[in-house]
Parts: structure tokens; C-alpha cells; sequence
């Protein structure tokens, strides 16, 4: 094994690196600089984010515990877009709550830990590295859901969200033992030649699927999500929505379609009717959310109900519109979460109610989350559009005509509650609208960020084509 | 390998194990003990591996490798934990779920 070959693993080195150099700057800076903390890890990140998109080669190392291959490469990259992102959207946040009590460097630390757990989690070629990586992202979340000591509802969010994991992880493990024991191997290569449909099988198959279904917050396991995104700060809400579910959505399709492709006779009548609940329960439950993070976590649980309308195809089709739509999906909910960010860390006002007339009075924040909006809904000019279409002509490909009918009824049905916000932002006058104000500047560029990759993805079709091109490699 | 002990013996014991953990998980009240039934889960899961890789395929070490990792993960996840639990605590001097709670549908 040559050391050039370890140069496949680039993104988690360099982000590796910037962890310890954070650490090391964190000992020598002096108490009174601590603020340039959160300027020197944007620095850092962006840069990584920048060298994160140069070509990579396809390869294996370790045995083939650790891949990549290019659309993995692409997701890494879309992944750190979007953590740049919401860095770029917290950093007020932080130097206005976490400065003061000298918790700068913590946050980064461990956003950053969780990060690579994700790219270890979506390059894993064997299920002890997807452990790892499962759990390395998870615990720093936990971490930092409990972020706000201060605030009891921040403790409450964290114990639940580290409980639900602890026992989805177990559950997934005692499915993997299953695995292991009808397959021999541990390895994802191993495993696709010799897994056929016994009983043993199928139930360690159910276990471990119901521990990324946590993940991703698919119905009979979503019971955490609203919880959590409301007591959790804002910034974590954002990342557990948009980071951590585009990641395990990613890391479901590839086993889906890859290692677990002789199941795929079990697997898609139970993600139709996953797909179904989880729409249905994710939009029922939103209507009546008065608290923009609960409202936020109800809808991106009945996203995560159209994702499984791509997954349930088990095509090339459904692989390329799996990854375009999540990316677009990343963006929009940055977006959407970043205007929240924005008017809570100025006013601390988190409710629906409080979003009156905020036209008359910001009305660059309100167009943003208007935009956001009709993304998430899927409203033309907007990415949000093409993604969903893509996703239901990918199903009615296969011939799920009913399944792509009930998706529209769902369509519709948020749409109505998205147009409320709306309602109360540009048509409602409020009787003490929130107050104009000025965003620092990376509060401005972290919504640039999400508006033009919004924008972008809906009308720079070449960017499709390249999604469709990569996604070859795993069909 | 146990003499006189067969391998469907032990993994009805895992599984009887993992049950516990689950019913415990669901009806208990009280965080620190939820979080210990957590704990048998992950540790029938353990065992589960260790067994398998010893009566069933002998010639490698993957699912004793497992274990392995599977406990210093679990140690990291229960000290995260129960540091989390104690905060909450600090603060409302309890640890029931019930007076913990206050975010509701």
C-alpha cells in the first residue's frame, strides 16, 4: 500500500486537521481574542470546502472498509456546502450567546466531529466503519443539542435525542449481528454475493433499517424530531434537518440499491407504505404548528417522505433524482432555517404569530423565506419544483401510479400550510411587527449561499445531467 | 466454545435479552434507569457477535473486532449521557421523565 493512496481519504484528513488546529489555537489565543475563533474556523472551512471540490480518484483502502468513488466525492462536497452554510448563518448566534461563557471553540469542534462521522458514514464499505461512522456523528449532535445549558428545554431535547439514538443504534446493531450471521462477513462486497431472503434475514434486514429510518425520521420512528428541533438551537435544528437527514438518506439509497438489492422484493412495499405515513403524518402534523422550528421539523419529516418516493424505484432514475432532490432540499432548508436564525438571534421571537407584516419591515428576509418556502413546496421558478417532479416521474416510471397521486394529495396539502407563513408575512399587518433590522454580514452571505444554490439547481439544467452522469456507479 | 452448550442457547439468551431492553426502554420512568436498558441492548448485540463469530465462523475475527468496538462506542454514548442527565439534574433536581417534560405534539 503506497502513502500516496491514503490521498483518497483527502476530505476527512483535511478536516481532521482542522480539528486539531482549532484545538491548538484555542490554547494559545489570549481570552480577549477569542472571537476571531469563529473568523479563523470559517477561514479554515472554507478553504476546505473549496479543495473539497477538486477531482478525486475511485478506489478502496483498508481492504475496502473505506470507498469513494465520485458521486460519493460530489455528496462530501454538498455536504460541506451546506455545513459552511449554516456556520456562516450561526456565527451571530454565537458570538452574541456562546462568546461570553467562552463556548466559541466547543461548537465548532464538535459540528466538525459529527461532520466526519458523516463522510466515514457515507464512504463505509463495511458495516463496522458505517457503525462508527453512524455513532461519531451522532454523539456530537447530542452534545451540542444540550449546547444552551441555560435553557431547560435545550437539556430535554438533548436527552432525548441521545436516548432514541442510543436504543436505533442498538437495534440496528442486534439487526447487523443477523446479517453477520447468515453471511459471514461483515463486508459490503461479501454480503451482496451471498444475502438471499431467509427469515433470519429478512428480520435483521427490518432491525437495521429501523435505525436509519431514525436517521432520516421516517414515521413510526420520528417521535423525536419535532421534540428535539424546538428545545435544540437553532443552528442544530437546521443541522440535524438538513445535514444529518441528506446524509443517511444518501447512505440508505447506496445500501438499498447496492448491498441489500437481493431484498429489493421486500423493501419496496415497505418503503410505499413508509413513504405514505411518513408524508401523511408529516403534513397532518404541521398544519397546527404554531412554532416555526416545530412547523420546519413536521415539514422536513414529510420531506423525507418524498425521498423514499425516489428510493422505492431501486433505477438509475431513482439514484440521480434521490441525490438532486436532497441537495435541493439542503438548500431550501438552509434558507428557510436561516431566516429563523436571523430573527431569533435578534428579537428571540420564534412564533408563526410573530412573523406578521414582517414584509412591511424586512422585506429582503421575507422574500428569502418566501422563496425558501415555495422550494420546499415546490412551487415553479424555484429548484423545489423540478426535484419533486423528478422524483414522481422516477416513480410513475416503475408504474406506482397511485403512490405518485397520494404524493400530490400531500403536495397540496402542504402547500396550504406553507402559505400561511406567507399569509402572515406579506398579506397580515401584525399589530407589533418585528422591528427592522441589519444582519451582520455573514448572516447576509449565508443566505446568498442557500438562495443562489436554490436558484441555481432549478435553472442551470447541466447540473442534473451531472447528478444523472455520477449516479451511474451504483446501478 | 462452551462444551454442552449449543449456539441456538445462547442467542435465545441474547434475544430474550434484547426484549428486556426494549420493554424496559418503554415503560420505565426514570431517565438513568432507560439509559441502562439501552445498556442490554447494545450488550446482547455483543454477545451476539462474539457467539456467531465463534461457533459459526471460526476462521476470521470480524464480529470479535465488533464486540470490541461495539463497547467503546457504548461507553462514549453512556457517558455523553449521563453527563447530559446530570445537567438537567442540576436543574430540576430530578430525573423522572415526567417532570422533565415539557414539549408536548
Amino acid at each position: 500500500m503506497e502513502l500516496n493512496s491514503f490521498l483518497l481519504m483527502r476530505h476527512e484528513i483535511l478536516l481532521f486537521s482542522i480539528i486539531l488546529l482549532l484545538l491548538i489555537a484555542e490554547l494559545f489565543l489570549p481570552r480577549n481574542k477569542k472571537s476571531s475563533m469563529i473568523h479563523l474556523a470559517l477561514v479554515f472551512f472554507g478553504i476546505h470546502t473549496a479543495v473539497g471540490f477538486l477531482p478525486l480518484a475511485e478506489g478502496s483502502l483498508f481492504g475496502g472498509m473505506f470507498r469513494s468513488n465520485e458521486m460519493i466525492h460530489f455528496f462530501k462536497g454538498v455536504l460541506n456546502i451546506g455545513v459552511f452554510t449554516l456556520l456562516l448563518q450561526s456565527a451571530q448566534w454565537l458570538e452574541k450567546n456562546m462568546l461570553k461563557q467562552d463556548r466559541g471553540t466547543e461548537f465548532f469542534l464538535l459540528l466538525f466531529a459529527s461532520l466526519l462521522g458523516m463522510y466515514f458514514m457515507i464512504s463505509a464499505g463495511d458495516f463496522l466503519m458505517f457503525y462508527i461512522g453512524l455513532e461519531l456523528s451522532t454523539l456530537p449532535v447530542a452534545a451540542l443539542a444540550a449546547f444552551e445549558i441555560m435553557k431547560r428545554e435545550s437539556g430535554e431535547a438533548a436527552v432525548k435525542f441521545i436516548l432514541s439514538a442510543a436504543l436505533a443504534s442498538g437495534v440496528s446493531l442486534f439487526g447487523i449481528s443477523m446479517l453477520y450471521a447468515t453471511n459471514g462477513s461483515i463486508y459490503f462486497e461479501d454480503i451482496m454475493s451471498t444475502l438471499t431472503a431467509t427469515n433470519l434475514t429478512l428480520l435483521g434486514f427490518i432491525l437495521f433499517f429501523a435505525g436509519l429510518a431514525f436517521k432520516i425520521s421516517l414515521v413510526p420512528f420520528h417521535f423525536w424530531t419535532a421534540d428535539v428541533y424546538q428545545g435544540a438551537p437553532i443552528s442544530i435544528a437546521s443541522y440535524l434537518s438538513v445535514i444529518s437527514k441528506g446524509a443517511a438518506a444518501f447512505i440508505l439509497m447506496i445500501l438499498l440499491f447496492t448491498v441489500l438489492k437481493p431484498l429489493m422484493h421486500v423493501w419496496e412495499p415497505l418503503l410505499y407504505i413508509l413513504a405514505l405515513a411518513t408524508m401523511f403524518t408529516g403534513n397532518l402534523f404541521a398544519l397546527r404548528q404554531q412554532n416555526m422550528k416545530r412547523f420546519l421539523a413536521y415539514s422536513s419529516i414529510a420531506q423525507a417522505g418524498f425521498i423514499l418516493l425516489g428510493l422505492v424505484t431501486g433505477t438509475q432514475l431513482g439514484t440521480a433524482t434521490v441525490v438532486y432532490f436532497v441537495t435541493i432540499y439542503i438548500f431550501s432548508n438552509l434558507a428557510a432555517f436561516g431566516v429563523v436564525q436571523a430573527i431569533s438571534s435578534q428579537t428571540g421571537k420564534e412564533n408563526m404569530k410573530d412573523y406578521e407584516g414582517l414584509y412591511r419591515t424586512n422585506p429582503k428576509l421575507s422574500l428569502v423565506m418566501m422563496l425558501a418556502l415555495f422550494s420546499l413546496a415546490g412551487i415553479p421558478p424555484v429548484a423545489g419544483f423540478f426535484g419533486k417532479f423528478f422524483l414522481f416521474t422516477a416513480a410513475a416510471s416503475k408504474g406506482y401510479y397511485l403512490l405518485v397521486f397520494l404524493a400530490v394529495v400531500n403536495v397540496t396539502i402542504s402547500l396550504y400550510y406553507y402559505l400561511l407563513v406567507i399569509r402572515a408575512m406579506f398579506l397580515r399587518k401584525g399589530e407589533n411587527p418585528i422591528p427592522f433590522f441589519k444582519s451582520k454580514i455573514y448572516m447576509k452571505l449565508g443566505l446568498f449561499i442557500a438562495v443562489m444554490g436554490m436558484l441555481a439547481l432549478g435553472l442551470y439544467s447541466p447540473l442534473y445531467d451531472y447528478i444523472y452522469e455520477l449516479s451511474a456507479a451504483f446501478n | 466454545m462452551i462444551p454442552g452448550v449449543s449456539i441456538t442457547e445462547i442467542l435465545t439468551l441474547t434475544s430474550i435479552l434484547f426484549f428486556i431492553g426494549v420493554y424496559g426502554f418503554i415503560t420505565r420512568k426514570n431517565l438513568i434507569s432507560i439509559l441502562i436498558s439501552v445498556e442490554l441492548i447494545l450488550n446482547s448485540s455483543v454477545v451476539n457477535f462474539v457467539v456467531i463469530n465463534k461457533y459459526l465462523y471460526p476462521e476470521m475475527l470480524q464480529g470479535m473486532v465488533y464486540s470490541i468496538f461495539i463497547i467503546a462506542v457504548a461507553a462514549a454514548e453512556t457517558a455523553l449521557a449521563v453527563a447530559i442527565i446530570i445537567n438537567i439534574y442540576r436543574r430540576l433536581s430530578s430525573v423522572e421523565v415526567r417532570e422533565t417534560e415539557t414539549m408536548k405534539y
